[in-house]
């Protein structure tokens, strides 16, 4: 078996050291070391964005980057995304417009949400389905979902 | 844009649209699914799966795999229990399919023969997956490798590859002796199909192919298995159907049911597909030899190669039409693929096919056959959406040689209580008439539609949907809050659904519930999370449990007031004397008494209900057919079900949508593409492409409600029947934009383009 790599991050804001393989995903990282296991694998090869993470603020599927890449990185989860206060205004319009069936896909949307609305407070329609045709859902036809990222974007307005 | 339509009743609960109670969970990543499950001491399963889509098994040697550092078990086909004579009648339930023991230990792990490529062979446990990956490319599998056939039509030909010896064709109910790779051919007749053909006006015959399509839930399947030092085998997955597995696995394993526990983790997505054991059985085995717990998660393409799609079909149907647009006949011939072992969803198609229309002089004829496939599984009203895409644009094609109206002539001929199927059975309440009548009285089926190659087509879909067992028990908590606890998966929000129906019995809120899906110990036995019945069948468990607390609540107040338990009444969350108005307590001040006046209080309900009718939903759908490049885009879609009466609307729409667009996916693009070998060439998500947030516009619902009388809040169930239409209106659609038409799934753009250049 492969030696092990040290590798230095800061995920979600705090600072994380973990060994892992030069063979591991970032994604098998998160999830099976460090046991931040809300970033899913639905496919392990960059299709559903089931994994999306932001890392160094770009998001990425973190089962194409390797756990080594986050070495000095920045990296940010779903797990991230809440606050002590409460959920994110992107989590609670997920809820209200009812944009999750069975909720697998769902932290990969959020964060990819997430990037968007930092980017582009107020996007179109057009737009965002453009911005998260990297992440597949299965359930819902996307309508709901397209519908509370618009809400998550008159929420954070108003927040602001 | 959503329309409902109003509701005789006024509920305080139902019809609201209160948070999901595993939302916050869902929405921050805590959510446990099973491939998060993590225990001490885990071993990592791989599968070694065979690249021949038929094949012998010569010999397998796995003495290398075994040797290789950090591997803890290696298993064969032999390591499972062998089947014996009489397992060839044991049929498993597995969701809205089934099959026999011996077809399905022999798709778990192949022992002699391998029938579609990715059938597991051998398996390793290892101390991580790369490791127990490695290992498995150092097993060696001497192969005699034979002629696959893949398609169904070359497979019922005599000269065909035979995929078993032992599968002697049942023609009509009775074993003909012959051995062939038809499993069975079965007939419905209603009346003389040849004299109503011969009272036709207009014939309309077509022939059609559809691809197989795999139901494309996100989440892999997974498990988890430990086979405890007592005896008994503990699995963690996602499933839809926890009693299902658990007994299918306890079956294969020659296990009694009980020695096998089953907790669910959360699921992400089924759609039928997660109602079969695949790893759970080898986990099982490897952690009996290893004696620590197994986890196996597959790969996407371990998916779309080795677990159970839908079927791709030939069907041929004939319809005939008089002048005034009456339906006198019917045939159809419907020949699905089962995949490597008998079992296609054939029988559902054959009851579905002409369902929505009163038509005398019917016959159906179908086939069930075996092909060099994975082993098709449930598919979101499995069988029906092949069958009705080729039904339904036979009759849009009879309405336009008639000159009548597309809705008008399925009005004309629609199916309502008495009307019998193919099969014979008579519809009770439906709501067919009422579906066309909401599609018709859509604006978006007048709306102006401008633009060159844009056409608007129209479909209507049925399936069955299921009632079957259920159980729920509730349990009061001393702050007035109730537990819940129930046995069906919640793959879209059925925790609420189902809250919210014992929350209206007791008159208190839905978020006064803690609702929790518990595993097979802890629970009666409950069907899965299938045939469109949790919110129908465990909602109506829910509500008996919800009414033998309220029967108690009561008692306890009567005891304590010292009255008659018939002088009092509960409404809206209140325990009064029907005769004196002093006395009355809150169920919440109530709760707070329970321990100190006689005790707790728990309910409980149990259902196998049926009669729970039969579900139709209808679909506009506006495209644009590119045809330079056959591409077709889906302008606006609008979509009306009959659901009975919808408990939470908004996840009531979320299913009529999702099922929308996995039938655009269906329709335009899904296909298992297959290279002459038996390999599917296009086995991940990129190739295989499911519809995404770009490809589609907002899908538009209306919700009808024609209360079902088999449910006390009259709930139809309705997860499945969307599928269903939008192959059909596609098409429909597509020969109004392009004048096409399509009889063949997907409309892809080659298969546009061939279709243009032939009839165009």
């Amino acid at each position: 078996m492969p030696g092990k790599t040290h590798v230095q991050t800061k995920i979600n804001g705090e600072d994380v050291e973990f060994l892992c393989e030069p063979r591991q995903s970032l994604l098998e990282c998160l999830r099976d070391i460090v046991g931040l296991t809300g970033s899913k694998e639905g496919c392990n090869d960059g299709n559903c964005g089931a994994c999306t993470v932001s890392l160094d603020g770009r998001i990425v599927t973190s089962c194409l980057v390797l756990g080594v890449e986050a070495d000095g990185a920045e990296v940010n989860t779903i797990e991230g995304v809440a606050s002590p206060d409460g959920l994110h205004p992107i989590q609670e319009a997920f809820l209200e417009n009812a944009a999750l069936q069975c909720g697998i896909c769902t932290p990969g949307f959020i964060v990819a949400t997430k990037a968007l609305l930092e980017q582009e407070p107020t996007p179109s329609e057009h737009r965002i389905r453009f911005w998260l045709a990297g992440n597949l859902c299965r359930c819902t036809g996307y309508d709901k979902i397209v519908r509370a990222v618009m809400d998550a974007s008159e929420r954070m307005a108003a927040a602001s | 844009m959503t329309t409902t339509q109003e509701a005789p009743k006024q509920y305080k609960v139902i019809g609201t649209r209160p948070i999901r109670h595993d939302g916050a969970d869902k929405v921050t990543g805590r959510a446990k699914y099973g491939a998060d499950y993590q225990t001490a001491g885990l071993l990592y399963g791989k599968i070694l799966r065979t690249p021949h889509a038929h094949a012998n098994i010569r010999s397998i040697d796995t003495s290398k795999a075994a040797a290789y550092p950090g591997v803890r078990a290696v298993m064969t086909g032999a390591d499972l229990p062998e089947t014996k004579n009489e397992d060839g009648d044991r049929k498993i339930t597995l969701g809205e399919l089934g099959t026999d023991l011996k077809y399905l230990r022999e798709g778990i792990m192949a022992r002699s023969k391998v029938v579609f490529k990715g059938q597991p062979v051998a398996a390793v446990a290892a101390v991580n997956q790369h490791v127990a990956e490695e290992a498995t490319k150092l097993i060696e599998v001497d192969y005699e490798v034979l002629p696959p056939v893949t398609d169904v039509r070359e497979a019922m030909k005599e000269a065909a590859p035979l995929l078993h010896d032992d599968i002697e064709t049942v023609e009509l109910n009775e074993k003909t002796g012959r051995i062939s790779n038809i499993a069975e051919h079965f007939q419905h007749r209603q009346g003389d199909p040849d004299k109503g053909f011969a009272e036709a006006d207009v014939i309309v015959e077509r022939e059609f192919d559809t691809a197989t399509v795999h139901q494309g839930y996100l989440e892999p399947h997974n498990c988890t298995v430990h086979w405890n030092d007592d005896g008994r085998v503990l699995i963690w997955n996602s499933t839809q159907g926890p009693f299902n597995i658990r007994d299918a696995t306890a079956q294969v394993l020659e296990l009694p049911l009980s020695q096998v526990k089953l907790t669910p983790m959360e699921i992400g997505g089924g759609f039928g597909g997660k109602f079969e054991p695949y790893g759970e059985p080898i986990a099982a085995v490897l952690s009996k030899m290893s004696h620590a717990p197994v986890k196996i998660v597959m790969t996407r393409t371990e998916e779309f190669e080795s677990t159970g799609p839908t079927p791709g079909s030939y069907i041929k149907v004939k319809m005939g039409a008089k002048n005034d647009g009456t339906l006198v006949a019917a045939t159809a011939h419907l020949a699905y693929e089962a995949g490597g072992f008998p079992g296609s969803p054939v029988g559902a198609a054959a009851e579905c096919v002409f369902a929505p229309y009163n038509i005398a002089n019917v016959q159906v004829d179908g086939y069930d056959v075996v092909v060099n496939k994975p082993k098709t599984a449930a598919y979101r009203a499995p069988g029906a959406t092949n069958a009705e895409f080729a039904s339904e644009t036979v009759v849009d094609e009879i309405a336009e040689k008639l000159g009548m109206d597309p809705i008008e002539i399925r009005l004309k001929n629609a199916s309502a209580e008495g009307t019998r199927r193919a099969d014979g059975t008579a519809f009770g309440n439906i709501g067919c008439v009422e579906v066309l009548e909401a599609l018709r009285d859509h604006p978006h089926y007048t709306a102006p539609l401008e633009g060159e190659n844009r056409g608007r087509g129209v479909a209507i879909g049925y399936w069955m949907n299921a009632g079957l067992q259920s159980a729920v028990n509730l349990a009061v908590n001393n702050d007035g809050t109730v537990a819940l606890t129930e046995g069906s998966p919640d793959i879209g929000g059925t925790r609420t659904s189902i809250s919210m129906q014992a929350a209206e019995v007791l008159g208190i809120p839905a978020e006064d519930f803690i609702p929790s899906v518990v595993d097979t110990d802890s629970i009666g036995w409950t069907f899965g999370t299938g045939g469109s019945r949790t919110t129908f069948a465990t909602g109506m468990a829910a509500y008996k449990a919800a009414q033998d607390v309220k029967a108690q609540m009561i008692e306890r107040a009567a005891l304590i007031w010292d009255v008659d338990a018939d002088s009092l009444e509960m409404e809206d969350g209140v325990i009064r004397s029907k005769t004196d108005s002093e006395l009355k307590m809150t169920f919440k001040e109530l709760a707070g008494e329970l321990n100190s006046t006689g005790g707790p209080i728990a309910g409980r309900g149990v259902v196998n209900p049926t009669g729970q009718g039969g579900a139709f939903a209808g679909l506009i759908v506006d495209v644009e057919v590119d045809k330079e490049t056959g591409k077709i885009d889906v302008l606006r879609a609008t979509i009306a079900q009959d659901v009975g009466k919808a408990i939470h609307p908004s996840y009531v729409e979320g299913q009529m949508q999702g099922g929308t667009v996995q039938g655009i996916g269906w329709a335009l693009n899904e296909e298992y593409y297959m290279e002459d070998d038996g390999r599917m060439a296009n086995s991940t998500f990129l190739d295989y492409r499911v519809p995404l947030a770009l490809d589609l516009p907002m899908i538009d619902t209306v919700i009808v409600e024609k209360p079902s009388p088999a449910h006390p809040f009259g709930v139809r169930g309705v997860g499945e029947v969307n599928i269903v239409p939008p192959p059909a209106a596609l098409a429909n659609a597509a020969y109004r934009a392009a004048g096409i038409r399509m009889n063949v799934l997907p409309m892809s753009p080659p298969n546009v383009m061939k279709t243009l250049w032939e009839q165009g």
